[in-house]
């Protein structure tokens, strides 16, 4: 039983991997397990949260067994 | 169709565009931009990372809202990711167009999206130190003008 947190960009450097597998269970508890530093960065104002690869907002979030959230910081590519 | 691709590898604008170009014998016009890492500021590379359940899907939507918006035949998006060096090339979008002014705006249109709305994160290498590149405020302003 595990959720894959998948971290882009910078998030990646904060996190130390492109993705880690968590316990499921709310988005809540779940940031509540990673280090001060990751939970504070991945709730920063400008992080948007893709759930199984469709944006969310993530109020209320609980993740359930095989899914994937994705946490992108702001883009700039081109 | 249009044709949307994240590419790898490196590839040859020329070539494609040449190849777009022959798909569509009714277009009088092509516009056609290439996008390169910039030589000369110290940058020694580019890295561009993705989101392949969002950033693919999101280049498809956006020739297709090209495609609403102005009479193209058809639209090219190519965009690479991984690991560039200066001079390489980085994005090419083309537009095929009965009269050249709608492959103009299509175009300007489709880059201007990418840079600010598209699924891309890029970091720059110089003196062998990676860090990761902000957005840019003019990049923003450049969407703006199509509201």
């Amino acid at each position: 039983m595990s959720a894959r947190l998948v971290f882009l960009g910078r998030l990646a450097d904060v996190a130390g991997a492109g993705a880690l597998e968590v316990a499921p269970g709310a988005l809540a508890d779940v940031l509540a397990g990673l280090g001060d530093d990751l939970a504070r960065a991945l709730t920063g104002p400008r992080i948007r949260l893709a759930h199984n690869g469709a944006l969310v907002d993530g109020a209320g979030l609980v993740l359930a067994d095989g899914d994937e959230l994705a946490f992108l910081p702001p883009v700039s590519g081109g | 169709m249009d044709d949307v691709r994240l590419l790898s590898e490196p590839f040859a604008p020329a070539a494609e565009i040449a190849a777009f170009s022959y798909r569509y014998p009714a277009a009088g016009g092509i516009v056609s931009f290439i996008g390169k890492v910039r030589g000369g500021d110290d940058v020694e590379a580019l890295e561009l990372s993705h989101y392949a359940p969002l950033t693919l899907p999101g280049m498809a939507d956006l020739a297709t809202a090209a495609r609403g918006r102005w009479a193209v035949e058809g639209v090219l998006i190519l965009h690479r990711v991984g690991e560039m060096r200066p001079g390489d090339p980085i994005v090419l979008v083309a537009a095929a167009s009965r009269h050249r002014r709608d492959a103009f705006a299509a175009a300007d249109y489709i880059m201007d999206h990418l840079k600010a709305q598209s699924w891309f994160w890029k970091r720059e290498k110089r003196a062998g130190q990676w860090a990761w590149v902000e957005p840019r405020a003019v990049d923003h302003a450049d969407l703006a003008r199509w509201d």
